[in-house]
């Protein structure tokens, strides 16, 4: 199969750059799927062949990787991605609630996006923030001890 | 009460950069580490009997023993897990966000005991915020000389890099680290050979935990007979434990190696919250046995936890409280243990998603009579020496002991088919 997509000459100079520090190219996998994903959002088939091109591996290996790692996007998401905390701390501390106010306020599911493109819902293992339970991430911001007073005014701030 | 670890931490100010952390003692154990022989750092580190504080509890100095130092070994390898993703565990962040260079520092002299030239932070992708203070520390750390080529003119050369990674629990394992480094899949490797010998790109490798190397500093100034004064009991140190759940203060706090679970839960976190009563807890993150009521007043040291059933673990607790139903407790850790199955081994892959449909149907009402008999089973099926890693053994332990300390609950479901919090 042809690539559709190409890498971009920024693309390739970031993947150049990781390919420098590990003895061998494949070994920049995980590295060359976050740039990417950086630059358009998640991993298209285009996307992943055009990489797996530039590694020397195949398709298919380089998806085994893709597929493996919670934070690779095989599909398209939303302009915000929002990561809720369902592990343990978060659970007694009630994070059930706050994805029923997310899924009443944005009508998604773990894992659906909202028509307008705006939201992504996705549910996340422990963030590591357990004594200010209940807690998720937008993008690249953590939010703790979400209450249901505190959450509209959180994704207010996502357009 | 010394804390070591924290002493230079508060979140009421922006972390050391590295003048504040130089003007505080940073980097003089480094500085004394430099005059030192290697061995003598690995056999100084193996005497304070520091114990891996990631959740494995092994001797860190007699880990690093195991480094061929014989000349053949052109490349070696240190890394530092900071994947910190055991559920309830979130002492490596404030480590990290408390003080990088004590992180850094602690990274550099071990890496110097082994004599290795390359270095990792292995972080995870949430931690932003810690990754922006390494990348910064790491620059300044550079600039001063404590890393590169020739460091501070003694002919050592040290690299390091901070490597993010795509979320998976299993990265946590030492091996399964290894192969994510290498952008692979991170199933675990076989052992042996063990990464000592044969690690990252089949190099001697040696990967401690963050709060292990934040150690190494302090037990180079102030040497072995010092660290082991500080530990109360059986263990060595300080330790960060850490209470969450409905307590009144949930946190984290450094305290001798050995404090009781009481003091812990009341003196720091305050008690049990307003109108919550005290059921249990995990000691050490989610993959540790339940302790309950009659243990409170144990020492939380290594061999203490063990002998009351369970494993200190990461030191960071995660309270049941009596609001809470035990069997969705259980199922919700269930369901994190069966998404983050590498899916290599077949116990693992295939019992791990069963148990949680038997908890999932029990919490529903719909579970049978013999289903205990059922997840008693898969607890043995899925222990220890029956699967390639420590995931599985790991997820059946706070089932086994929920089994036996809260089985009337189980029953109740059953019974009355169906939860009774609900």
């Amino acid at each position: 199969m042809i690539a559709q997509e190409t890498l971009t000459p920024e693309e390739m100079a970031e993947i150049d750059h990781e390919i420098a520090l590990v003895p061998m190219r494949r070994a920049a996998a995980i590295e060359a799927l976050k740039i990417v994903q950086h630059h358009r959002g998640w991993i298209s088939d285009d996307s992943l062949q055009a990489i797996a091109g530039y590694l020397e591996i195949s398709p298919e290996e380089l998806d085994s990787v893709a597929t493996f790692y919670n934070l690779v996007f095989r599909r398209p998401v939303g302009r915000n991605v929002i990561l809720l905390c369902d592990s343990i701390s978060c659970y007694v501390m009630g994070y059930e609630k706050i994805y029923g106010q997310i899924r009443d306020r944005l009508g998604i599911s773990f894992g659906q996006t909202t028509s307008d493109g705006r939201f992504t819902l996705l549910p996340n293992a422990c963030l590591g923030t357990c004594d200010h339970a209940p807690a998720l991430m937008i993008n690249n911001e953590l939010f703790r001890d979400l209450t249901e007073e505190n959450l509209d005014e959180i994704l207010d701030r996502y357009h | 009460m010394e804390t070591p670890l924290t002493q230079h931490i508060s979140f009421d100010r922006p972390c050391y950069n590295l003048r504040d952390y130089e003007k505080n003692g940073g980097y003089q154990a480094f500085r004394k580490a430099l005059s030192l022989s290697p061995e003598s750092i690995t056999n100084t580190v193996q005497a304070s009997d520091l114990k891996g504080r990631g959740g494995a509890g092994f001797n860190t100095g007699m880990k690093w023993s195991f480094v061929p130092m014989n000349g053949h070994y052109p490349v070696k390898y240190l890394i530092a897990n900071a994947d910190e993703m055991e559920p309830g565990t979130f002492k490596d962040r404030m480590l990290m966000e408390g003080n990088p260079h004590q992180l850094i520092e602690g990274m550099i002299i071990s890496a110097f005991a082994i004599q290795a030239n390359i270095s990792y932070i292995f972080l995870r992708w949430a931690y932003k915020k810690a990754g922006r203070l390494l990348t910064h520390a790491i620059g300044e750390a550079y600039a001063a000389g404590y890393l590169g080529k020739n460091i501070l003119g003694t002919g050592y050369n040290l690299e390091m890099y901070l490597h993010t990674g795509v979320g998976r629990y299993i990265c946590g394992e030492e091996t399964a680290l290894l192969n994510a480094l290498e952008g692979k899949r991170a199933t675990p490797r076989a052992k042996p050979p063990f990464p000592q010998v044969s690690g990252l790109f089949g190099k001697p490798t040696i990967v401690n935990n963050v709060e292990t190397l934040c150690n190494i500093p302090h037990i180079i100034n102030n040497g072995p007979d010092w660290f082991k004064s500080l530990g109360k009991g059986n263990d060595a140190g300080t330790k960060i434990y850490g209470v969450s759940g409905r307590v009144k203060r949930p946190g984290l706090w450094e305290l001798p190696m050995g404090v009781s679970m009481r003091e812990l839960i009341e003196d720091c976190a305050g008690g049990m919250a307003n109108g919550y009563r005290f059921r249990g807890a995990l000691p050490g993150g989610a993959s540790t046995d339940f302790l309950v009521e009659e243990h409170l007043d144990i020492n939380l040291d290594y061999k203490s936890v063990a002998a009351a059933g369970s494993r200190l673990g990461t030191g960071t607790m995660i309270i049941l409280d009596d609001h809470t139903c035990p069997v969705g407790f259980v199922h919700n850790l269930e369901h994190f243990f069966a998404q983050e199955s590498c899916g290599w081994c077949t116990p693992c892959r295939e019992g791990l998603p069963w148990t949680e449909k038997i908890l999932l149907s029990i919490e529903r009402g719909e579970g049978r009579p013999e289903d205990l008999q059922l997840l008693e089973t898969h607890t043995r099926l899925l222990g220890p020496g029956n699967t390639f890693c420590a995931l599985a053994p790991g997820a059946m332990e706070p089932l086994q002991s929920a089994l036996k300390y809260f089985r009337e609950d189980f029953e109740k479901h059953i019974d009355q088919k169906k939860c009774p919090w609900r």
